[in-house]
Formats: structure tokens, C-alpha cells, sequence
């Protein structure tokens, strides 16, 4: 990246891998939308390629992102959740010893064969208790430099919704979120925080009711209202400019993680891992470290309870290429191209299909994928909770649950970075149901 | 100037329309399974009957996000009756012969992009359909689509709406063929009280610069409506108002007189 001499940090990293013009990551993305919201389409690309080249834009959401959001985040070593996965130099479980010579390693510079060492980017002490704020934060400055008074936007988990409903709160924007109801049944402390902040939370009946069938109907309701309504999307999905838009704005977080690993580990991590819905969080931390060929960068799909239609979410395992919403991608379908249903405990990672560019750094080798089951995420969930006093989101649980099972089968001295993208609170019930 | 597809039915049934004395053309809508495919021939055979110009054919796919709730609810039986892309191309192939009125086909991409686009392109020319309108398949993106159908004499039948800019319009007016498919207001399918008020002026746009045929819809279903878009524009579309007339018959015995009284109704 260039040098810039400005007094914006610029850390949101902005123009360094766009789309070809048509919006398209290798053979994957474009705008597959109704002939109505091409042009709609059109002017947010406009408005965001002029925003981001926007010094001015760039100082807001900084400002914001410091003494709002309160970033950077931080980056926090393990200790105890390290030496239970087997961080001992002989690879053995490992008791209370191993876990005060980790604490005491982690302290000074890593000594080869000390153990592998697991790090988090704490994702889950941004405003609002994930990273979906980095995003909605940016996506709500721009809509009210477009003069858009009004925005809609769908919700999975309900972290998204949190952060578009802080959002408007904070920039005086209106604000309507589409949430499934099955959805809204797991995560009703969710519901409960986006009507505080003063958003509208429209129950959505239709199909599974849940991600997918939420953002059909906040598409159906910009459609009707395009004039006077930004569609505020949560992930790196859906039709061009999104999936580049959304990952600039989590960019974020790569940049400062990287930062954070040299200035704290002295090293770049070996392994970066990130649980991937949409895999907007997964694409915020890959993009920092994209350039550095020797990290591997693994994204962690939601393996429900079966890799089997209907019981899980992990795209790559039981997909293959089609068209939703907006965006060519991998997908879960059936035989007729129709949209298979989808499950897994975690609300955020329950959707059919996968961001392009993910799909388009796996074909290129850049990043890989794997899936890790309920039972499994429950597991790292608490496991997360009792060594080292964090809640975890579920959906991150995922991702804490792979490094678990990674840090078993890797060298003594790798260095496993997690994204942990949100914070559990919101869980608290759905884990006390399964546990049950 | 004429793109017409080989098959021309299009062309030739927008002629007879346009010809002296003819009313306001119709275009029916329906969705293809709605309660089942053995119905849904019943229905369209109904719809030719009863004078109905042009047949539009609903594929029914998951998630339908340009269709508004009745369009919605009637997908989802056609799901739940097993209803499929490869089964409405037979369904098609079968009628094709007892039916005069041409048949489009519409729908999402995702279900034509998992039959494979070409042998889509191939089976629609078998079955004899007239043309296609995929709904989220802009002119950006299908270039290559409508070439595969050109070359099989099938229409490529474009959406246009009040958000075209006049580029994009010209460009369309350029690629479509068939006739063009205006829609009327912002917002998804459905019934509505009034044609919307921007309706004439969109209809103007789209005649000063193409001599293709325009069918207006979104929100038409009486007869008061198919008259005064009559009055700009060659045919009116009407979809949820008989969709629910479906609807409402259900698995009665008289699906088809009901079907065929309210299109008879609508030409009245």
C-alpha cells in the first residue's frame, strides 16, 4: 500500500483487490438481480468507489472506529485453552506445569518446541460485542452520504442487526431489520437490544425462516422502496459492490491483527483461522494476511450435525456452483437448482451459500476450508469458557473448536491465530436448550 | 426490425393484437405445479380457451425474492407438489400442440443454471417454448443466455422498470426480442387497487425508442386495469389477481371454468 502522509490511518485497507467491472472474483460474483435494482446497484458502486477515495469519509469512520468502536481490538494470547490442546513439547496432554510454562513463554520470545500457541483476535470487545460493527459503521456513514434516509437490513444471528440498529442510532438514519423467525427464537436477547436501540424488527415467516429467507425479504422491501432506502447488507454476499464493500470495511481487521502479531509474537501466525457464514470476519482477517504466502488461511464452515442435505451449512463440503441472491457462488441445492434447507446451532453460520471471494481464493489455493460439527462447536464453546473466562459466539466457537483440533495435529511450535468474531452472550440460551 | 425467434409466434400474436379492432392483449400469469402440474395443464388449456394472448409460465424456485406474497405462497405448493424446471419443459412439450397462445417461460436463473443453460436452450426449443424472462438475470449477465436462445429461435423477453435509466433502456431495446416486459411500479408482484401513476410515461419511454410490443404489469387484475393500460401500452400482464383465483379454487372441480370465467372477465 502506498505511503500515505495524511493524518488518516487508513486502516480499513480500501482498493487493493476489486472485482473485474462486471463485479466478478475470478468465476465467481456478478449481480444477478432484478432488472429493478440494477441501477440502484449501479449508484451505490458509484457512491462507494467515491467514498472510500474520500479522505474525508475515511477520517469519519476511523474516528469512529477508535473512540466508538474502540479499536484496534485487541490481540490476546491463550494460556490455559494452549497447554489443554496438547501444547507440550512431547505433544501429551499436559496439566497445570505445561500451562505456567506456556504463560511464561508466551511472556518472553517463543522458544522452539515450547508448544503451539493459540492467539485471538478479541472480535467480541468491539461495540456491540462483534465485528459486524466495523461494517454496518461504514455502510451507515455511506448512506448518509448517498442522502439515504432509511436503512433495511436482514439478521441472522443478530449481531448484524445489533450493529445496523447502533448504527442508525448513532448517525439519526432509520432503521427496519428483517430477521427469520426461528432465528428470532434463538436469539431473542438479540431482538430485545435492536428494538432498544429504536429499530424496527420485522418477523420473516417465509421458507426456513432464518438468514436466507431474511435477506429475501429485506431485497423485497428495498425493491419497493429503492428511492429512499440503503439496503445495508451483513456479509460478504449478494450482487456487486457488497462482497468487495463489506470486506474493505473488515479489512480492519487483518490489518491490525497483522500489526499485532509482530509487534506482540514477533512472527506472523502460521495458521489463521476464522469461522465463514457469509465470511465477512473470515475475509476481514484473511485480507491482512493474504500476501504472506507461509500463513495458511482456513475458514470454518458450520458441519450442522451430518454432512448430509438439510443438516448442515458447510457449502464446500456438499455444494457446488449456482446463483443466490444476487451473487454467483458455491451453494447448497438440490437437483432442480432449488435452495436446500440448511441447519447448524449457530444462527450466523446457517446460510446456503458462501461469499465469491472465498470461493475464489480456494480455487486459487490461497485459502481452504473445513467443517466442524454442533457438538464439536459446543465443546469449544465451553471449553473457551472454563480456561479462559470468554464466551464465545457460537459461531466463533467454530473456529475455536478447528484450532483445537489443529493444534493436536500440528508441529510443537505453530502459531494458530483465531479470529474470535463475536462475543457469546446472545448464545447463552441455545447453549443451555443443547446442553440439555 | 424485427428480432423475431424462429418459432414467431410471438411476433405474429402481437400483429393480430396490434391489427384493427383488437382489445387490449392479455398476458396471464400462472405458477407451473400450483396445485400440481396435472393442473396446471387443465389451467393453461383454460387460458387458451378463454382468449387469454400470451401465456407466462412460473418455474417455481426457493427462494423467489421479486415476488410478492401470493406469487410466494404459490410457489411453495408448487414445491411441495414435487414440481421441477425438467418437469415444466414436458409439461410444455406436451401442451404445445393443443395450445395456440404462445408460452413464456419465467424464472430465476439458479434453477436454468443447474439444468445447464444450453441444454435448457435445447430442451425449451423441443418443447416448443416461445420465449423466456429470467427475473434476476440483467442484461449484464446474459449475453451468452440469449444468444443460446436466439440461435433456437426463442425470445429473450427483457424486464424493464422505472428505475432504467435510458442507457440501459436503449441497450435493452436493442438485445430483447418478443415483445418487451414493462413493469409498472417499484416493489415485488402482487395485486394492487390502481395502476400505478407512473405507468403511462414509462410505457412512453419505452415506445420513443423501440417498436417492440409492450406489456405492461405488476399489480393489474381487474378489468378496468387491462382497458386503461390498454389505452399505451399492446397488452396488460395480469398474475397475483389469478394466481389467487387459483388459489382460491384449490382442488375443486371447477379450477378451470373458474379460471377461465375470470379471464373472460378481464377481457369483458
Amino acid at each position: 500500500m502506498e505511503n500515505d502522509k495524511s493524518a488518516v490511518a487508513d486502516r480499513p485497507m480500501f482498493g487493493r483487490r476489486d472485482p473485474d467491472a462486471r463485479g466478478y472474483f475470478g468465476a465467481y460474483g456478478g449481480r444477478f438481480v432484478p432488472e429493478t435494482l440494477v441501477a440502484p446497484i449501479e449508484e451505490l458502486t458509484a457512491g462507494y468507489l467515491a467514498a472510500r477515495d474520500d479522505r474525508a469519509f475515511r477520517g469519519e469512520l476511523e474516528t469512529l472506529l477508535t473512540h466508538y468502536v474502540g479499536r484496534p481490538t485487541s490481540l490476546y494470547e491463550t494460556r490455559r485453552l494452549a497447554a489443554e490442546c496438547g501444547g507440550g513439547p512431547s505433544g501429551k496432554a499436559v496439566g497445570a506445569g505445561a500451562a505456567a510454562a506456556a504463560t511464561a513463554a508466551a511472556r518472553g520470545p517463543a522458544k522452539a518446541g515450547r508448544g503451539v500457541r493459540i492467539l485471538l483476535k478479541r472480535e467480541d470487545l468491539a461495540h456491540t460485542g462483534a465485528h459486524k460493527i466495523n461494517n454496518a459503521l461504514g455502510q451507515a456513514l455511506l448512506a448518509r452520504r448517498m442522502g439515504k434516509r432509511r436503512v433495511v437490513a436482514e439478521t441472522g444471528a443478530g449481531q448484524h442487526g445489533v450493529a445496523t440498529a447502533t448504527a442508525c442510532a448513532l448517525l439519526g438514519l432509520r432503521c427496519c431489520i428483517y430477521m427469520g423467525a426461528e432465528d428470532m427464537r434463538r436469539q431473542a436477547l438479540n431482538v430485545v437490544r435492536m428494538r432498544l436501540l429504536g429499530a424496527e424488527v420485522r418477523e420473516v415467516e417465509a421458507g426456513s425462516r432464518t438468514l436466507k429467507d431474511a435477506i429475501n425479504e429485506a431485497m423485497r422491501d428495498w425493491v419497493a422502496n429503492v428511492t429512499d432506502t440503503y439496503y445495508l447488507l451483513g456479509s460478504a454476499l449478494g450482487p456487486h459492490p457488497y462482497p468487495l464493500m463489506v470486506r474493505e470495511f473488515q479489512s480492519v481487521i487483518g490489518y491490525e491483527a497483522r500489526r499485532q502479531m509482530l509487534d506482540q509474537v514477533g512472527r506472523l501466525p502460521d495458521v489463521v483461522v476464522a469461522c465463514v457464514g457469509g465470511g465477512s470476519n473470515a475475509m476481514g482477517i484473511f485480507d491482512g494476511f493474504l500476501e504472506d504466502a507461509e500463513v495458511r488461511l482456513v475458514g470454518v464452515e458450520a458441519g450442522g450435525d451430518a454432512i448430509a442435505p438439510g443438516r448442515h451449512a458447510a457449502r464446500f463440503a456438499g455444494g457446488s456452483t449456482g446463483v443466490l441472491q444476487g451473487t454467483r457462488t458455491f451453494i447448497l441445492q438440490d437437483e432442480a437448482g432449488n435452495i436446500e434447507p440448511t441447519h447448524s446451532i449457530s444462527a450466523g453460520l446457517d446460510y446456503a451459500a458462501i461469499g465469491p471471494e472465498h470461493a475464489w481464493l480456494r480455487d486459487l489455493g490461497r485459502t481452504e476450508y473445513v467443517h466442524v460439527s454442533d457438538a464439536d462447536a459446543l465443546e469449544g464453546f465451553q471449553t473457551l469458557a472454563r480456561l479462559e473466562g470468554i464466551l464465545p459466539a457460537l459461531e466463533s466457537a467454530h473456529a475455536i473448536a478447528y484450532a483445537m483440533r489443529l493444534a493436536a495435529e500440528v508441529a510443537d511450535d505453530t502459531v494458530i491465530l483465531v479470529n474470535l468474531s463475536g462475543r457469546g452472550d446472545k448464545d447463552v440460551q441455545s447453549v443451555v436448550e443443547a446442553l440439555r | 426490425m424485427s428480432r423475431s425467434g424462429g418459432q414467431g409466434r410471438l411476433d405474429e400474436t402481437f400483429r393480430r393484437i396490434r391489427g384493427a379492432n383488437a382489445g387490449p392483449g392479455l398476458v396471464t400469469y400462472i405458477t407451473a405445479g400450483d396445485p400440481d402440474v396435472p393442473r396446471t395443464e387443465g389451467i393453461l388449456r383454460a387460458l387458451d380457451r378463454a382468449g387469454a394472448d400470451v401465456l407466462e409460465v412460473g418455474v417455481p424456485f426457493s427462494d423467489p425474492l421479486a415476488d410478492g406474497p401470493v406469487i410466494q405462497r404459490a410457489t411453495e405448493r408448487a414445491l411441495a407438489s414435487g414440481t421441477t424446471l425438467s418437469g415444466v419443459l414436458d409439461m410444455v412439450g406436451r401442451l404445445r400442440g393443443d395450445i395456440q397462445a404462445p408460452i413464456v417461460l419465467f424464472s430465476y436463473a439458479n434453477p436454468i443454471l443447474r439444468l445447464g443453460a444450453e441444454q435448457f436452450a435445447d430442451r425449451a426449443r423441443d418443447a416448443g417454448v416461445d420465449g423466456v424472462l429470467v427475473l434476476d438475470l440483467p442484461l449484464e449477465e446474459a449475453d451468452e443466455f440469449r444468444q443460446l436462445l436466439a440461435s433456437r429461435g426463442i425470445d429473450t423477453i427483457l424486464l424493464l422498470s422505472p428505475t432504467t435509466t435510458d442507457g440501459r433502456l436503449r441497450r435493452a431495446v436493442s438485445l430483447g426480442s418478443g415483445f418487451l416486459y414493462a413493469i409498472s411500479r417499484l416493489g415485488v408482484t402482487g395485486a394492487r387497487d390502481a395502476v400505478a401513476d407512473g405507468a403511462e410515461e414509462m410505457v412512453r419511454r419505452i415506445r420513443a425508442v423501440s417498436p417492440l410490443p409492450v406489456a405492461l404489469g405488476f399489480g393489474i387484475s381487474t378489468p378496468a386495469h387491462v382497458r386503461e393500460v390498454g389505452r399505451w401500452a399492446d397488452a396488460a400482464v395480469v398474475g397475483s389477481g389469478l394466481v389467487s383465483v387459483i388459489a382460491d379454487a384449490g382442488a375443486s372441480d371447477d379450477l378451470d371454468s373458474r379460471v377461465e370465467e375470470y379471464v373472460r372477465w378481464l377481457k369483458s
